[in-house]
């Protein structure tokens, strides 16, 4: 009986059948529907279409709302890592005891109640991509989870999804320990990624008995030289993103830029090596290393075919989290179309980050994640109305008295 | 080249500098003068630097400057009334009240920042010392006017120096626990009181002298200042965020009476009748809005409806960028997402333009599309409070400080290389533990 119990009450957590019907409904993969219906059963979506052609089952809840998207996706975010209280309790985005620090978890540390979490899944975001942040050479892993649950376990969706490291000037070490200067940190990696190499040829021709001991931080980048997972690569300035391109060109590493606040100024550089672009929070004040961002990136990008999505980034102080569908609303103001922005917040990012069979789009077979509006999703003076993931409507959205 | 020509020419120039002769009729606009309706399909005429005429049926004078904005909207320049653009430094770490200090005595009136907030249509600034202090000094009034020195780009010139308030904080803000600075909010309270007790003793032997340079007192420049306060010749812009440091500050006003205008205020929706209720010199609030609550403790509890509060509470309500915190550039958004959390539209462009002017004192100058203010405008591409507008153009008494049809203004709009360079001390601010939100 209580197992019964049990069970019915995780598929109530997690599997509901519910309808929306939207008089703009987008569905991203196909054209916008005027006065759409979805059907999500059992937490996935297995009806979508025009309301005069799809049949709603006898008893289903139909929510009726202006504007439904696909859930939104946060492509890079330290969210349930930095939390909303900014004391040192809550902050467990970066460890400072070693510069290269492949092996650290993110499920080990994800908070998925914080209440900043909460904070987006109110705003429309029902996935995010999350993790170590900025500010180590190698951080720490990064993990992909939907907004909404109790537990890591009943929220992630990509346990290990990327292994995050940064170039640049906020991983300066100035007390006299390494890396002190741009060129140690990429000596460091290349060394890294050589023990690596030197690792896997080991344990390859270790007779039975005699392989080498295991190591967690070698294992994590094996992941890297077997293309089997991203590395993450923050770097704002030129000279860094020349780096990463680099260091990627070097060892066949499938590489993720992330911040690339000049890359309106490397297009052609970025589109000649095949990598995709994790675009800075538009909305960051220009300063430091990022005085060259340009509110134009996301269009340049679009014009030459790179792909790209967008992100809330890293907040150290005041706001303790960005929007990304509010970052995105400001690519949508500075040239870049409402397609093609609502694309690069949804199955852009889903594509990106390996779970387009899953989310991104609202299509037969996909999570039944949605994000409703009063209106067109990146105007300011629209809110959104609800948010819905695997069937359930789990935020009524942004209330009047936020 | 003879002479008479040649100092024809340079009074010319100079009189060119000082007003603009012309007169520049705008029409066709759209145009929201804040006071007063909107008109669909109207004509705005300046002149001399001034509004001389607005209306729908307004005689063009054959010589004017006829400037057609079809499809395009006028609102009056925008003002912030709490900024820290020009990378001014304020008071310095050793002593938490510095009144003497004058933040005009360190403002880069050629930094970048001043450049982006003319591309985000601002014309009127209260430009502030930075933060960590109980008082940090002497705020000054700036008209982002085109110009090399603080003297063309003060509001006012006044026999003391320039047109400004006074910046104070509380909460902890001004706590250190080094120096002489407060550890607790009663000690930050004590200390505060203490400053203004002597104030009032400094006013009293100049009251008492009657005149007499002899009687005078000895010259005490932050006396001097802090009297001024007291005399509500300077307003008091006060930092602070929690519900009880917004009562402390009425507390100590209904105490020294001095005017004040309460900003930030993260928890205004707790208290918002409260500051209602606090009589006249309680000018009123302004806002900042931030995308999320948070990364201060003190702002935790911080709510985008506060502008709807407050309006619902009566209180005139302004907004602030305090730029580095918030970008200039997109101060609109503030407004915007006011409305988006319940505030009136009407009242939200109020809030970013009339009202803080009024925050300011300066609501007899700029703040509305009224004859006889100042013609500071900004040209819109459509609805102020949409993402998908653009700040045209800005205008500053009659000349054009920003057009997003040049390149070299427009990358001020965009960013790109040079649009952000020497911001040093913006820098500094930002990583500042005890920095000024």
């Amino acid at each position: 009986m209580r197992v019964l119990l049990l069970t019915l009450f995780c598929l109530t957590l997690t599997a509901q059948d519910i309808a929306v019907r939207a008089e703009k409904l987008y569905t991203v993969s196909g054209a916008m529907i005027t006065d759409g219906v979805i059907i999500i059963q059992k937490g996935k979506i297995t009806a979508v279409g025009k309301a005069s052609d799809i049949q709603v089952p006898e008893g289903m809840k139909v929510l009726r709302h202006k504007v439904a998207v696909p859930g939104l996706i946060d492509g890079h975010s330290t969210v349930g890592f930095s939390g909303l209280l900014n004391q040192p309790h809550d902050q467990d985005q970066v460890e400072r005891s070693a510069p290269m620090q492949p092996e650290l978890r993110a499920i080990d540390a994800y908070n998925p109640k914080d209440p900043l979490v909460r904070f987006l899944s109110n705003r429309g975001i029902t996935t995010v991509h999350t993790g170590h942040g900025p500010g180590a050479l190698i951080s720490g892993q990064t993990l992909i989870a939907k907004t909404f649950g109790n537990t890591i376990d009943e929220t992630v969706m990509v346990p290990e999804a990327m292994i995050a490291a940064t170039l640049g000037d906020s991983i300066r070490n100035t007390e006299g320990k390494a890396p002190g200067t741009r060129s140690k940190a990429m000596a460091m990696l290349r060394s890294e990624l050589l023990a690596t190499q030197d690792f896997m040829k080991k344990r390859r021709v270790a007779k039975s008995g005699q392989e080498p001991d295991r190591s967690l931080r070698m294992e994590a980048l094996i992941q890297v030289l077997r293309r089997e997972r991203p590395l993450l690569i923050t770097a704002q300035k030129s000279i860094d993103i020349m780096g990463a391109l680099r260091l990627a060109k070097e060892f066949n590493i499938q590489l993720v830029l992330d911040g690339a606040s000049d890359a309106h100024l490397l297009i052609q550089e970025i589109k000649t090596s095949g990598v995709s672009v994790i675009i800075h929070p538009l909305m960051t004040y220009p300063r430091g290393e990022m005085e060259n961002m340009n509110l134009e990136t996301p269009s340049l990008l679009q014009k030459a075919g790179i792909p790209f999505i967008f992100q809330s980034g890293y907040e150290a102080y005041v706001p303790k989290t960005r929007v990304v569908l509010w970052e995105a609303g400001m690519a949508a103001g500075n040239g870049l179309s409402f397609d093609q922005t609502l694309y690069a917040v949804t199955l852009g990012a889903a594509r990106l980050l390996g779970i387009q069979g899953r989310v991104g789009s609202l299509e037969v077979g996909k999570d039944g994640d949605l994000a409703l509006f009063t209106g067109d999703p990146f105007e300011w003076t629209t809110r959104c109305t609800g948010t819905i993931i695997n069937g359930r409507l789990v935020s009524d959205g942004e209330a009047l008295k936020d | 080249m003879n002479k008479t020509l040649l100092s024809a020419l340079l009074i010319g120039t100079c009189l060119g500098l000082l007003a603009q002769e012309r007169p520049i009729a705008f029409t066709n606009a759209y145009i929201i003068p804040v006071e007063g309706t909107d008109l669909t399909k109207g004509t705005l005429l300046i002149k001399g630097g001034k509004i001389i005429a607005l209306g729908s049926n307004v005689l063009i004078p054959a010589e004017a400057d006829v400037k057609d904005m079809k499809g395009q909207i006028l609102m009056p320049g925008i003002v912030d009334s709490h900024s820290h653009i020009g990378s001014g430094e304020g008071a310095d770490g050793s002593a938490p009240i510095q009144p003497e200090i004058r933040i005009s005595d360190s403002i880069n009136v050629e930094n970048t920042s001043i450049r982006r907030a003319q591309a985000g249509g601002l014309t009127t600034v209260n430009v502030m010392p930075g933060s960590g202090h109980l008082l940090s000094g002497q705020t000054v009034y700036l008209k982002l006017r085109s110009g090399h020195t603080i003297d063309e780009l003060a509001f006012e010139k006044t026999a003391g120096g320039y047109l400004g308030g006074m910046k104070m904080a509380n909460g902890t803000n001004s706590r250190r626990s080094a120096g002489n600075f407060p550890g607790t909010r009663a000690k930050s309270a004590s200390l505060v009181r203490e400053q203004f007790i002597k104030a009032q003793a400094y006013q009293a032997k100049i009251k008492a002298a009657a005149g007499d340079a002899s009687k005078m007192p000895a010259r005490d420049l932050g006396m001097e200042a802090l009297v001024e306060v007291l005399e509500g010749k300077r307003t008091v812009h006060h930092h602070t965020h929690r519900h009880d440091d917004i009562v402390t500050v009425l507390r100590l006003q209904k105490e020294f009476g001095f005017k004040v205008v309460l900003h930030h205020v993260s928890e205004a929706w707790a208290v918002a009748d409260q500051i209602k209720a606090g009589g006249n010199n309680v000018i009123g609030a302004s806002i900042i809005v931030v995308d999320s609550p948070g990364g201060k403790l003190e702002t935790k509890e911080v709510r985008f409806s506060n502008g709807a509060s407050l309006e619902q509470a009566g209180v005139l309500t302004g907004f602030h960028t305090d730029d580095p915190i918030t970008d200039s550039r997109w101060f609109l958004r503030a407004g915007a997402l006011a409305v988006r959390y319940g505030m009136s539209r009407q009242e939200a462009l109020k809030a970013m333009t009339l009202n803080n002017a009024k925050l300011l004192g300066l609501d007899q100058r700029v703040g509305s599309l009224v004859v006889g203010k100042d013609a500071d405008l900004v040209v819109l591409s459509g609805d102020p409070f949409s993402v998908y507008s653009k700040v045209q153009e800005t205008w500053i008494e009659g000349r054009r400080v920003f057009n997003r049809l040049d390149p070299s203004d427009r990358k001020f709009a965009t960013g790109g290389i040079g649009a952000a360079i020497d911001t040093v001390n913006h820098d500094a601010l930002l990583e500042d533990e005890s920095e000024d939100l």
